[in-house]
Formats: structure tokens, sequence, C-alpha cells
């Protein structure tokens, strides 16, 4: 180390005199707009700190000149909301299907809360526009398992479909493989019958025999033409619209395995007029029933 | 640990018999305890990881045997070792696996980018969906990636600028291998389900307390050999590296506090309950981008801009303010992740203003960065690998005024919870953190086999525009894709429902999680070029033997 100053070269600024592995330090200042923008931002923290909750103290804290705060504000928020949505919320409760359709405000308060509602808990089996899936039902169209009025649909949106609600649609269709009551050739055959129901192309031969068969099986419940059965949530077996799938291999899987869609009881988690305004959406989609 | 006060004095049989020893009695347990955890464990995740720990420690075991039989035959290799020079195999090994797990970093990456785009590519296994590959991506980048990046550089960097070999003989070693060790616990405990499910601290209890010894190991080593340094001053990097080193561990402590279930179980419960648990959460992975992934790679920027610029470092004054204003403002800057919680608000008011006030203590670095090139601007011109350096301080500038930005509230209450934060992340990682880390490799590869130059400028100008359109498709897709998604979620009709529920968000995102998928794979593309070129010159012809390797004997 020496007093004498070491000058760079290029930059004609003073080095600090140390040296590591080759590399240099220039002494230069701190650059001015850099400082105080740094002084900026500390400036306005405090003023920040003067007006909003800031520092905390023992027990509590510095609430600011402002006296903001958040969980006050979103009470609040919620409090108007619910106050603005309760005057409809009732009324929607008490309405008939008819004053619901006659009163043009009430019917775009259920549609807007029940568009909501879908989007965040039926959507993701239903599919976001109604459309389903298979083992989920399409709500657009006009076929309905357990009803299609707007008492029907809103009982199914409220109990479900066979869970642990006692009050849900319950319904169990054998399996008739698995459980050994009917043999595979049996099986086939009856699974001609029910493509032939609805005219598909079956093997005649086979489907004459599985006739006797779905007379004696499967007439019960699905009706003795295949109509189907809302008491049972039984489908229609004639009308080409399939919940599982109408190909020979879907078929029989269903008649072998059976199926056993569930569908979850919402009064669990919704509130009563969110659950009616589900049924009026669900209903105004075109296939509901009066 | 008898080296340092030692210097230059060659240790006794005795001695070194002492010390075998000691190692031989803590491996030995060591593989005990591991076999009787391997065989009776509660679970599959911890036998798996009793079984990893036992076959660390035999190979451990082998490692040692050998080098006490040489240090047997020659007592001088167990002393300080100063006239042994450096020590760069530690170096050279790190160069070789932090380019290895970059690539593994980065092909995770691009797989949990394409599972969002393509579902089906979580393959309906639990080892392969997004929830269990996520954390293996972020571990595998920020600790396996970025953690034997700062090991090895400040390995290197530290015993260059005190002209000094690394202290300790076996302890860096230990330091090394330990680390890559707690890389392979974590990992397989990703995939196998044991998590704590704490973002970027994961890995369970166990883990957590093997890697606070290999830090406590890599805090001695590194103290060890500031020492034992020849040069009167510490150079700036080494304050980066110190503060990068100390901080991570308490960090590291105080966010694991955790009780097992039991000894023999993989799982853990955190000592904090509610709020508190999510606020040292928050105040942990902050300071993990904060210490680790700034202060640590800062101190890289620190060595490698000015020595391959060959310029001094622009400001030795704005080095000190910023060093001490950026790690006393960015220990209370947490609570910003934390905004509209249930944190309280003052907390919320602190956490966003100091990281406002932070804007400027980051922009120090970026600044000695930049400027340290007065007066080699044309390098940029023909050296492409300071200009990487140089555009990852722009990056790395970029991201510390968008994090502030985002840190204030009424900011954070459209980006909290999207895809930009996403962006503003990979902004640092993939621009700051992984260019600065691939200069560094670009200039370490041919000092430390002893080449002339690089196989190829013309790969690394290749890599640097592949890479470079690799992050720009990424940081604005998700730019784009953030706002979208935060205006969407917010959207809300006049009878107070919400316009879009939230699959439609999803369905929204779907195009930019494709480009954000092709920004990923050219990124990762551009590592592979890189992986070959330096490949190629390891195995190039050398130049003269090494001028680096020896220490100089009289420092000035």
């Amino acid at each position: 180390m020496t007093d004498q100053k070491e000058i760079d070269d290029h930059s004609g600024v003073e080095t600090t005199q140390h040296v590591w592995d080759g590399i240099k330090e220039l002494n230069n200042p701190l650059p001015r707009w850099w400082l105080w923008i740094f002084y900026a931002t500390v400036i306005w923290s405090v003023i920040y700190w003067i007006f909003m909750p800031a520092w905390p103290l023992v027990s509590s804290y510095t609430p600011g000149l402002r006296g903001h705060s958040d969980r006050a504000n979103v009470a609040q928020d919620l409090v108007e909301m619910y106050a603005e949505r309760a005057a409809y919320a009732v009324r929607l409760n008490e309405a008939s299907l008819e004053q619901i359709r006659s009163t043009p405000e009430l019917l775009e308060f259920a549609i807007a809360a029940g568009d909501a509602a879908f989007g965040e808990n039926c959507a993701p089996c239903h599919g976001r526009g109604a459309q389903g899936a298979p083992g989920y039902p399409n709500l657009n169209d006009d076929i309905w398992l357990w009803g299609g009025s707007l008492d029907e649909i809103a009982y199914t949106i409220r109990y479900g479909i066979r869970n642990e609600n006692t009050s849900s649609h319950f319904s169990q269709m054998p399996a008739y493989g698995a459980d050994g009551i009917l043999t595979q050739t049996e099986i086939d055959d009856v699974t001609e019958y029910v493509i032939s129901l609805s005219g598909g192309d079956a093997n005649a031969a086979m489907a004459r025999r599985g006739a006797g068969i779905y007379a004696e099986q499967c007439a019960a419940c699905h009706g003795p033409t295949g109509g189907g059965d809302r008491l049972f949530g039984a489908p229609n077996l004639a009308d080409r619209e399939w919940l599982y799938g109408g190909d020979r291999e879907t078929i029989r899987a269903t008649i072998a395995d059976s199926r056993f869609g569930v569908m979850p009881p919402w009064e669990d988690r919704l509130d009563p007029a969110t659950l009616r305004a589900l049924a009026v959406w669900v209903h105004e989609r075109g296939g509901g029933e009066d | 640990m008898s080296d340092a006060s030692s210097s230059g004095r060659t240790p006794s049989h005795s001695n070194i018999l002492m010390r075998a020893i000691l190692v031989y009695a803590l491996l030995g347990a060591g593989l005990v305890v591991a076999l009787y955890v391997a065989s009776n464990a509660a679970d599959f995740a911890m036998r798996v990881h009793g079984g990893i720990f036992a076959l660390a420690a035999l190979a451990a075991l082998i490692a040692v045997t050998r080098r006490y039989g040489s240090a047997f035959q020659q007592p001088a290799l167990a002393g300080t070792g100063d006239d042994r020079g450096y020590n760069f195999a530690i170096v050279k090994v790190g160069t070789v696996l932090s380019v290895f797990w970059g690539i593994v970093g980065f092909l995770v990456g691009v797989v949990i980018a394409a599972q969002l785009a393509f579902p089906e590519l979580n393959l309906g296994l639990p080892w392969t969906t997004f929830g269990r590959l996520r954390p293996l991506h972020t571990s595998a980048v920020i600790f396996a990636f970025g953690g034997t990046v700062l090991i090895t550089t400040s390995f290197y960097v530290v015993q260059r600028t005190c002209q000094t070999r690394l202290f300790g003989d076996i302890l860096p070693w230990f330091v090394f291998w330990g680390y890559q060790l707690v890389i392979l616990i974590a990992a397989t405990g990703y995939l196998l389900g044991a998590t704590q499910s704490r973002e970027y601290a994961e890995p369970e209890w166990y883990t957590d307390i093997w890697l606070t010894i290999v830090w406590v190991g890599y805090l001695v080593t590194f103290l060890g050999t500031i020492w034992k340094r020849k040069e009167p001053h510490i150079y700036v990097a080494n304050w980066f590296y110190l503060a990068f080193i100390v901080t991570i561990a308490m960090l590291h402590i105080v966010n694991n506090l955790a009780v097992p279930v039991s000894l023999m179980s993989s799982k853990s419960y955190s000592l904090f309950a509610g709020v508190q648990d999510a606020l040292t959460q928050w105040w942990y992975a902050h300071n993990a981008v904060g210490f680790f992934l700034t202060a640590g790679f800062l101190a890289i920027m620190y060595y490698f801009i000015p020595k391959r610029a060959e310029r001094p470092v622009y400001s030795y004054r704005l080095s000190i303010v910023h060093f001490w204003s950026l790690i006393f403002i960015y220990i209370w800057a947490g609570p910003h992740h934390l905004h509209y919680t249930a944190l309280p608000q003052w907390a919320q008011t602190l956490g966003m203003t100091f990281s406002v006030m932070l804007w400027m203590p980051s922009w120090g670095g970026a600044i000695n960065g930049v400027m340290t090139l007065s007066g080699a601007w044309d390098k940029l011109r023909t050296d492409p690998v300071l200009r990487m350096m140089v555009v990852s301080v722009a990056f790395y500038a970029m991201s510390t005024f968008e994090g502030p930005v985002m840190s204030v509230r009424a900011v954070n209450a459209l980006s909290h919870y999207t895809d930009w934060t996403i962006g503003h992340v990979h902004s640092g990682a993939l621009g700051w953190v992984g260019f600065v880390s691939f200069g560094a490799l670009y200039c370490l590869v041919p000092w430390l086999w002893g080449k002339k130059q690089l196989y190829s400028n013309r790969l690394v100008e290749v890599h640097f525009w592949v890479a470079t359109i690799g992050i720009v498709l990424y940081i604005t897709s998700m730019w784009v894709a953030g706002i979208m998604q935060g205006l969407m979620w917010r959207a809300y009709n006049e009878l107070g429902f919400l316009s879009f529920s939230f699959i439609e968000t999803v369905e929204a995102m779907e195009p930019f999680y494709l480009i954000r998928l092709a920004g990923g794979v050219l990124y990762l593309l551009g590592a592979f070029i890189m992986a070959y070129n330096l490949w190629m010159t390891a195995r190039g012809p050398s130049a003269a033997p090494n001028p680096m390797r020896a220490i100089p004997q009289a420092a000035e």
C-alpha cells in the first residue's frame, strides 16, 4: 500500500488500491439518481405508515390516520351484497315457475345466480355448457332420468343421486355378469335386443333370444318396449340417446357390470336460494317440463 | 480442524490416525442408523431413504479409506496443502454436476409445462403427477442447479480472491457430496410423496437435519478459507457468499422447525400453526429468493463480470451501501406474499413498503455489474459470454423492479395467484440466475481444464439467442395469461355474480401454456448446446501448463 493514489486510465477515477486475483475497484461515488430514488421510496414508505396500519405494538398496532381495515371493508361489502340479493332470494324461494317466468327481473336474477353456481359446482362433471359427458347427463335436452319439472330438478339438485343422504334418489341395476345372474351368451343376446330397441343394427336371431330374457329381467324397470321409468331413474333404451355409450361393447359392459352413477346432495353446500336458482337455470336450458 | 492454525505444518502419523478413527466412528454410526431405518421404518419413503443414506455412508467409507491410505504414505497430503495449489478438483466436479442438474431441472420444467397444456401427460400415476413433479422441478433448478453452481463458484472464487487453498481436506468434499445427497433424498422423496408441503422447503424433517449439518460444514469451510487468506481485505463477492450462507442457515432452521410423527416416519408436523405458519413459510421462501437467488448470484456477478471484462468494479462505495441495504431490507419483505389473507394488515403494510424500499438496493448490484463494462463496451460485440452475463444483469434489474411493483397491494390484488407470478419468477430464474450461471460455467471450464478458449464462441452465440428467445416467449406469455386470468377472476356482473367460472379461466390459458412450453423447450435446447460446447472444450487441446493453478507465494 502506498499513499499515492492510483488512477484508472480509462475513466480517470481513482481506485481503492486493492487487488483481488487481478480485480480492482474504482472509487466512484454513489450515483445521485440512485440515492434520490432510494430516499424517495423511504419517504413514501414513512408516509404510508402514517396513514395505514403499519407497526406492531405490545398488544395492538398503529392503526394509521385513515383507520383502514381490510376485514371491516370486506365485511361491509358482503353485508351490502347479501342485502341487495336478499329481496330476490326470498321471492325466488316462494315463487312458482309461472311466477318466476312472468317476473323478468326475478328470472334474470335466477339465471345469473344459477349460471355462476353451475360454473363453480356442476361444470366439472356436466361440462360448462351443461352438455354432459359419458356417465354425466346432458342437461340441455328434454331427456330426464328423474324428472324434468322445476320441482323435480330442484329435488335432484338438493338431495342428489345414490349418495349417503337419506332423501337422495336411489336405484341399483343388477350386475348381470359379475353377479352370475346371466351367462355370457345370454348377456350377448340381451345386448343385441337392446340395440334393436332403438332400431340399431342387431343380430336378429340373437335379439329374438334376448327378447325373452329382457322381458324377464329388464322390463320391470326399463319398460316392456324400453321406454324407461323415472321412478327408478331407469333410462329410456329406445331413444338412441345413451348415458354411457350406445356401442355394442359399452352396452354389454353396462349389462354385465352395471352402473352406479352418483351425484352429491348439494343442500350440504349451497343455500336454498342458490339451489332454487340452479334448478331454474337447468330448467330454462330448453328441456324443462312444466 | 487443526489445519487452520498449523499452516504449512505436516501432521504426524498419530495425528492422522486420530482423525481417521473419528471419521470412521461417525461414518460407522451413520451406517448402522441408516441400515436400521432402512429395515424398520414405518413407511416406504423412509425405508428407501434409509437405504440411500446407507449407500452414501458406504461410499464415504471407501473414499475416506483411500484418502487416509495415501495420507499415511505422504503425511504432507493431510496438511493445509497450500503447496499443492488450489483445490480445483472439487470445482471441476461441481462444474460438471452444475451442467447436469441444470439440464435435469429444465427438462422437468418442460415436462410439467407440457402437463399443464396436456393433462394426459400426468399418465395417471401418482409418481408422475404435476403435484409431485412441480417441487421436483423447483428444487432441481433452485437447489440442485443453483445450489451446486453457488457451492462450486464460491469454492473457486474464495480460493482465488483469498489466494489460499480451500480450508480443510475432507471437509469441503463432505460439504459437496453431502449437499448432493440432500438433492437425491429430496428428489426421491417428492416422487414417493414424502413432503412437508412448504414451498421451496418440501423435504421432510430428516433431510432438513442433514442439510443443516452439511451447511454448518459449508460455513466452516468458507470462513476457514477467508480466515487464512493472504489478501488484506475480503473481496465483495465473498461478502455476498457469506451473507447467502449465514442467512440461508437461519431461514432453513426456523422454517423447518417441525415434530416428526415418529423417528421411523417420514411425516412431520410444523411447530407453527395457521397464519404464523404461513408467515414463517413466506418469510423463508421470499428470503430464499433474496439470499439464495439474489445475494449468492450477485457474488458470482461480482467476480466473473470484472474478471471477464478485465475492468475494475465500477464503485466500491456502491457495493458497500447496496450490500448492507439489500440484506437489511430484504429480510422484511416476505409478508407481501400474503396480501389480503388472514395475515394482519400491519404486517402486509410492512411487507409492501420494505419491498418498495428494496428496489434501489437491488439495482445497486445491477449498476455495479453493468457499469463495470465502461471502457469495455466493445467486448459485448466480440464476447458472447460477457454478453450473456450482462444480459443476466438486465434481467436482474427488470425482475427486481417488477417485484416491488407486484408487492404493492393494489397490483397484488390483480397479480396474486395468477401466472403473472410464474412469469416474474422465471424472468429472474431463467434470465438472471440461469444466464449468470451459464456465463460463469463458460468462464470456468477453460480455466479449470487449462484451455486457451472455449471450443466454439459461435455455439455460445447460438445458446444466447435460443435461450433469450425462450425467455421472452416464456415471460410475455405469462404476463398476458396472468393479467387475463386476474381480470377474469375479478369480473362480475351488476348482481354481484362472477362472470366466469374457474374452468373457463383455465380454458382461456391454454394458448399461453403452449407458448410457455415452446419457450421452455428453447431454453432447454440452449442448455444442451452449452453442455456440448463445454464437453468439447474440456476435451480439446490444452494450452500451456495451467498458469492459474499455483498459489502466488507472496501476496501483494
